[in-house]
């Protein structure tokens, strides 16, 4: 096994893990703040993925596309707070778990409706086609070396942002005590509106980068949001910077799972059924590294507060 | 003693129409020749009986699993693998005869869904709310991946039953005696759900979700309260899958995906949660309305989504609160 392989399976799982801490990030943002389970931010990510490729096929630029995700995504985020998270404040999670459930077979069937049940695709932008020489004698894809420097540069401005910036202190003191901050003079009512925003648009922001990687098609936000929970769950439900080192261990694990595994399984078993198996198991590891660390620190790596 | 027990007569006139609405649908349809409506009704039986499973957990004990459907493939998997092994004369792992009789089959889907809830219950059940509901969620994707990766048995594509499992001496393939082997499984499925609820055991497994410090302090482990309900939750919803696969003659990964786990809270939420009828009242209307908003529009799921979305925003208590409003409280 070569250097340059494992230096491109490690790039692989770094962008894996840079695009879940986008998605992981708006969740757990939206846990802290206002104590919603939001099912539906799968459906956000599919939102900046459509919006991204229907704009970029209309109008020529991948660039036009992604401000367009950006936008929609926050559009549907605020619209969806305003019209049906909002009257789930006071309720417990079973009502979220429905009501974000019942949204996204609204979301889903609703795409399926305007664009048609065949996948969109979106081509890389026309600047990062091709591959990028690394040291090490790597290869790399320059879109995907691309995505990893943008991810980098949202996770340092959302820190800056929240650590830094009169709204962080706001979103800080959202998490720590809703009704004192109110009590304060701050509306929490557009502050939840704003953050509940702010976490589409990362979703959908990632949609689009990785709708140019996948094919953009229905439900491609679930197996996404799955892994996303499972990122946030192993950080700490509600800290962000345990989503962003949750997303990197899940990256990495999964990446480094569906690459060696099946090589480990094809020295047992034929070619054909080792290749099922190993990205089977690959794709099961993940759970089990969760189920190891919850039995072992029920509240995550970064429990944020109680 | 005149008010010892209140018999509340509306909301028991109430369960026994809901009851035996599936038998009288049953009934009419196989009289007018209509087996598919034979089916429709076996459908409502078992889905009614996997969300009564899912209610013991959810209603009673507030545990708000986002995975019953590991159990409900669980149970659809076994009865297909069983079968599929008989069919071929090859014995089960470990030993086991490769009976396909549904009795042995239920009792081997229900043991093997309710080890596998106790995994999962006993590390879930150290945590609560929201990390609770996805703990369910990602152990059931484990098995959902298991499912598609395994070979041998059908992987992803599934794989066919080519009959029904046997019965004792009754023509399986016969819809309307497959629809009174699944209408007995509910009402036992209802009969062992209000035997626990009316039980010093439900009654401490309702004081868990209510207050489970107090629970504590009078010498009850919640927890281990919480994990027993779970375990039989999960053998219930395992059996309601074994018939499903038998009523289908066909199991998938999709009966283990997540979609499934979330329509099964969406029986119970609809029906009304904690209620005895309540997950068979979600699970008729669900059905019924999947055949007949199903047949006027290929979109239904989007007018579900909202149907649904204004249930919860605008009601609470879901059908049977409708149907026999209570007084304060709940359960």
């Amino acid at each position: 096994m070569s250097l340059p392989l494992l230096i491109e399976q490690a790039l692989n799982g770094l962008q894996l893990g840079i695009m879940l801490f986008l998605m992981a990030a708006g969740l757990t943002l939206i846990f802290g703040v206002m104590g919603v389970i939001n099912l539906a931010h799968g459906s956000l990510y599919m939102v900046g993925a459509f919006a991204c490729a229907a704009v970029a096929a209309a109008s020529g630029s991948f660039w036009l596309g992604l401000a367009a995700s950006l936008a929609a995504a926050a559009v549907a985020g605020a619209l969806v707070e305003t019209t049906v998270i909002r009257r789930l404040y006071a309720r417990d999670h079973l009502d979220q778990v429905l009501a974000t459930f019942a949204l996204i077979l609204i979301f889903s069937e609703g795409t399926r409706w305007l664009f048609g049940s065949f996948p969109l695709y979106l081509d890389v932008p026309p600047l990062l086609q091709g591959a990028v020489a690394l040291p090490g004698g790597v290869q790399y894809p320059a879109y995907r070396l691309a995505v990893i420097g943008l991810g980098i540069a949202v996770a340092i401005g959302l820190y800056l942002l929240i650590a830094r910036t009169r709204l962080g202190m706001r979103i800080r003191a959202g998490e720590n005590d809703r009704e004192m901050i109110a009590a304060l003079g701050v509306d929490i009512r557009s502050l939840n509106t704003i953050v509940f925003a702010l976490g589409a648009a990362l979703a959908g922001l990632a949609g689009a980068t990785v709708g140019a990687l996948q094919s953009v098609q229905v439900g491609m936000g679930e197996p996404v949001l799955i892994l996303a929970f499972v990122v946030i769950v192993i950080g700490g439900i509600g800290s962000v910077r345990g989503a962003f080192y949750g997303a990197l261990l899940i990256g990495f694990v999964d990446t480094a799972g569906r690459f060696f595994l099946p090589r480990i399984a094809g020295l047992f078993l034929p070619p054909a059924d080792a290749g099922l198996l190993g990205s089977g198991l690959a794709s099961m590891l993940i759970y089990a590294v969760m189920a190891v660390i919850l039995a072992l620190r029920p509240k995550g790596l970064f429990a944020s507060h109680a | 003693m005149p008010e010892r027990h209140a018999i509340p007569v509306r909301s028991l006139l109430a369960s026994l129409a809901i009851v035996l609405f599936p038998l009288a649908y049953a009934l009419l349809a196989n009289l007018s020749g209509e087996t598919f409506h034979v089916t429709l009704a076996t459908r409502i039986a078992i889905l009614g009986l996997a969300a009564t499973g899912l209610n013991l957990a959810l209603g009673l004990g507030g545990l708000v699993s986002l995975g019953h459907a590991a159990f409900f493939g669980i149970g659809g998997y076994v009865a297909g693998i069983v079968a599929s092994h008989a069919m071929g004369g090859e014995p089960l792992p470990f030993g086991l005869p490769a009976s396909a009789q549904m009795a042995s089959v239920w009792a081997l889907a229900m043991l093997a869904a309710g080890l596998f809830a106790l995994v999962v219950g006993a590390i879930s059940l150290r945590t609560s709310g929201v990390a609770f509901i996805m703990i369910t969620l990602a152990f059931a994707q484990l098995v959902f991946y298991l499912a598609i990766a395994w070979p041998g048995y059908g992987g992803e594509d599934g794989m066919a039953l080519i009959l029904r499992n046997p019965f004792f001496g009754l023509a399986t393939m016969r819809p309307m005696t497959f629809f009174l082997i699944a209408f007995g499984a509910l009402l036992a499925g209802l009969a062992a759900f209000a035997i626990i609820k009316a039980s010093r055991f439900g009654a401490a497994l309702q004081a868990a979700r209510q207050n489970p410090d107090r629970l504590a302090a009078l010498g009850v482990r919640p927890d281990r309260i919480q994990l027993v309900a779970f375990v039989i939750s999960g053998a219930i919803t395992a059996l309601a899958g074994a018939l499903y696969a038998d009523l289908n003659r066909f199991v998938s990964p999709s009966m283990l995906s997540w979609h499934m786990s979330g329509e099964l809270i969406v029986l119970v939420v609809l029906g009304g949660v904690g209620r005895l009828a309540g997950p068979l009242a979600g699970a008729t209307l669900y059905v019924l309305l999947e055949h007949f908003l199903g047949g006027v529009t290929e979109r239904w799921q989007f007018f579900l989504g909202l149907a649904l979305l204004l249930v919860v925003l605008m009601g609470r208590g879901g059908l049977m609160s409708l149907l026999a409003p209570k007084g304060a409280g709940h359960g």
